[in-house]
């Protein structure tokens, strides 16, 4: 028997790979990826809620958060496209110079 | 009626401040000249009218606006004619009108400009001190009394491009500063105390308790603050210092402001609070100190002085001294008597120094003038009438006046008193005819032939030299019969006549016109008192016979010692001034007095205000606050900018962090 407490438990687990792979990765694609991950985490756990309380509140999220998801992913391609244009590299290190 | 008397005054104050500068001299001055005149015309009817009423109630009371309407204090702007002050305008504006005639001609030197700002000035200074003597309360009587001192100021500094001028003028701006704080806490005093500033009131207020002879209580602080005002306007130890200095203004302001008017004001007020200081006997006693120290010091520096108006300065300081000397007797009317006739030989005295000045294209200096008799004769004439009147010989105005008031001090059983007064009468004679002989008498300087090449252009006109214009000359005229006749309105007793002017000004100095049931119990001593100073004369025509001629014997001896040591062997002045070099530089040097003040007051403020409020306090203190402040906020945002390092992965690591430690303090259990 699948509990909520087990859908919580994997959405956990999702949203700890995602944070790591936005903290630990060099690459913006990844990272990008990666938090996609994290979203997807969060929405297992809307899904999750819906369902355990027999409602579609939480499924109706779930198509508003992948939607944004989805003009997200472009706008952060665009960007990672154009940040490789400036600098010939995709490590979020190498782009510092926004500061004091 | 009485307010058009400060009114013209001040219209043509006006008038000459706002449209003086585009208008020709004979306008501004003219305009000036003619708003004195009017005045003196309509203090002359007041004082007609004045007269015309009966002796025990003589008051015009004029009722202006009120001024201050607040709870208890009401104060009214108001005008208030009685003997007293009836005297004091017709000295003002009449002796202030001559005046003014006379500046058209000193003055016609300088530029149209000038000569209109200087009238505007001398318009305002006589509408300021009309006020002051015509103001029923003390709040009237402060505005004039700061506005007098203001005017003083700005006359003193009116040549404000020469700095010892400028210094003169804020010297006695700030000595004035010192008394005039005095007086107001002396007002401040006296309103908390009655609730009322009206003279009337207060006298009548004051006159239901005993004399304070034993304690020293409220009336006697409020005649001591009241008093250091005094002692600041009308020059007296140890706030004179700046009368000698205030000899830097044009010499026509000299003599209507540091002579025969502004200075006098000290005197006045305390003729004004006679019944308040009649109850105060050991703030008297003091008045009389100081009033006859001033004297005797005075007229000692005035015996050595060089320059022909500080030896006038001087001797203005030491005739003020005199008339506090009267003042701290009761001799209230004696010494406003004197005050009146003062006024004339002053201003004359003045006036003939400014015609000799004035002749000699600035020279001041008494050493290098001499025989000038012949070559000057109006001026010379009039100015042995005013020095005969100041020395105190019979039949002279100042002769009455003086011998009236040492008469009173001997009289009232004061004759250490009478005796350093005629002291200072013997120096006065003494001094004033040195003054005459040096400029008049005796052949011209030798030195003026030596210092020609220095005084290039002054030196040129000597060669003939001009006596006083015409309107120079008609005052001159004028206040010279006004120094021999002035005397007459109040011959005493004993010489025949009735003392006129002291039995007139008499009802300004009581309570009361009748007196109350209420005050009866010391109605008693106020009648005895009054009639003593009413019939003083009347008592002992012996003792004032002696006296008289005890003053008399004392201004020909001045004169003899004068004649002596000026005119007949001119090398015993200079044997005695070398056998006492030491007194005679003391007495040449003021006794120091500007020196101990420079060290001792002057100096420390200095020193603080340079090193601990400048040095210390606003740069260290206040500076220091304020850059201080901007030090610590910069220090702070450079240590705060370093958060911005412009890496995506810290600010993403300081969100996590944020909401990890937000997501902790929620779901810790408790």
């Amino acid at each position: 028997m699948v509990t909520l407490n087990h859908y919580l438990a994997l959405s956990a687990i999702l949203f700890a790979i995602g944070t790591t792979g936005v903290f630990l990765r060099r690459n913006m694609i990844t990272v990008l990826l990666s938090i996609e991950i994290m979203l997807n985490a969060a929405n297992l756990t809307l899904v999750a809620f819906g369902r355990h309380w027999g409602a579609v509140d939480g499924q109706i999220i779930v198509f508003f958060v992948v939607t944004v998801a989805a003009a997200e992913a472009a706008v952060g391609l665009a960007i990672v496209i154009a940040l490789f244009r400036l600098r010939e590299s995709l490590d979020p290190d190498a782009f510092t110079s926004l500061k004091w | 009626m009485l307010l058009l008397i400060p009114l013209l005054p001040f219209l043509g104050f006006v008038l000459n401040a706002s449209v003086g500068r585009r208008v020709s001299k004979a306008v501004s001055g003219g305009a000036a000249v003619a708003a004195m005149f009017g005045s003196f015309a309509v203090s002359a009817a007041a004082s007609w009218s004045l007269l015309g009423m009966p002796a025990g109630s003589r008051i015009i009371d004029q009722s202006v606006f009120t001024w201050i309407p607040s709870g208890d204090l009401q104060v009214p702007f108001a005008l208030r004619l009685d003997p007293l002050s009836m005297v004091m305008i017709l000295v003002v504006s009449g002796i202030g009108s001559l005046i003014h005639l006379y500046s058209t001609a000193y003055m016609h030197e300088e530029r149209d400009s000038e000569y209109a700002r200087y009238f505007s000035y001398l318009n305002l200074f006589a509408a300021f001190m009309l006020v002051l003597v015509l103001a029923p309360n003390f709040l009237v009587m402060f505005v004039g009394w700061e506005g007098v001192g203001l005017c003083s100021y700005l006359l003193i500094g009116f040549w404000y491009h020469k700095p010892s001028a400028a210094d003169a003028g804020k010297k006695a701006f700030i000595v004035n500063r010192v008394g005039d704080f005095g007086f107001l806490l002396g007002v401040l005093l006296l309103f908390s105390h009655f609730g009322t500033l009206d003279f009337h009131e207060l006298a009548r207020s004051v006159s239901a308790f005993a004399p304070e002879t034993a304690a020293f209580g409220t009336l006697s602080l409020a005649a001591l603050l009241l008093f250091v005002g005094a002692v600041g306007k009308s020059a007296q130890i140890p706030l004179y210092i700046w009368l000698p200095d205030a000899m830097e203004g044009p010499t026509p302001v000299s003599a209507l402001i540091h002579a025969a008017t502004m200075v006098t004001a000290g005197v006045y007020m305390i003729g004004r609070n006679a019944v308040l200081y009649s109850h105060a006997p050991g703030v008297l006693e003091l008045v009389g100190i100081i009033g006859v120290a001033t004297a005797v010091m005075s007229a000692t520096i005035g015996l050595v002085q060089n320059d022909i108006k500080r030896v006038l300065a001087y001797s203005t300081v030491s005739q003020l001294g005199l008339m506090f000397l009267a003042m701290s007797v009761r001799a209230y009317a004696a010494g406003i008597f004197h005050l009146y006739t003062h006024a004339f030989f002053k201003a004359l005295l003045f006036l003939g120094s400014g015609a000799v000045i004035h002749a000699l294209a600035g020279e001041q200096d008494l050493r290098r003038m001499g025989g000038l008799r012949k070559e000057l004769p109006v001026t010379y004439w009039t100015f042995l009438a005013g020095t005969l009147a100041i020395a105190g010989v019979p039949l002279f105005s100042g002769f009455f006046s003086k011998d009236e008031l040492l008469y009173r001090a001997f009289s009232s059983g004061h004759p250490y008193l009478w005796f350093f007064g005629s002291v200072a009468s013997l120096l006065t004679a003494c001094y004033m005819f040195r003054l005459v002989f040096l400029a008049f008498h005796g052949e011209r300087a030798s030195g003026a032939a030596e210092h020609a090449p220095a005084h290039g252009a002054a030196e040129a006109s000597h060669g003939h030299l001009h006596d006083a214009p015409r309107p120079m000359a008609i005052a001159l005229v004028v206040l010279a019969v006004g120094a021999v006749l002035a005397g007459y309105v109040g011959v005493p007793g004993v010489l025949g006549g009735s003392n006129r002017i002291e039995r007139f000004l008499e009802p300004s100095f009581t309570a009361e016109r009748a007196e109350t049931a209420a005050a009866s119990e010391y109605a008693a001593e106020g009648a005895h008192e009054a009639e003593m100073a009413g019939h003083g004369a009347a008592e002992s025509p012996a003792l004032e016979g002696v006296l008289m001629l005890t003053s008399t014997l004392v201004a020909f001896a001045g004169i003899g010692l004068a004649w002596l040591f000026f005119l007949k062997r001119r090398d015993l002045a200079d044997a005695a001034a070398q056998r006492f070099q030491g007194l005679h530089r003391l007495l040449l040097n003021k006794y120091y007095v500007d020196e101990v003040y420079d060290a001792g007051i002057v100096q420390p403020v200095r020193i603080i205000s340079e090193q601990a409020l400048w040095k210390g306090i606003d740069v260290g203190v206040i500076d220091g606050a304020v850059n201080g402040a901007g030090v610590a906020v910069r220090g702070a945002s450079g240590m705060l900018r370093l958060l911005q390092t412009g890496s995506i992965r810290a600010y993403a690591a300081s969100l996590m962090l944020g909401a990890v430690l937000i997501l902790g303090y929620m779901l810790w259990p408790r």
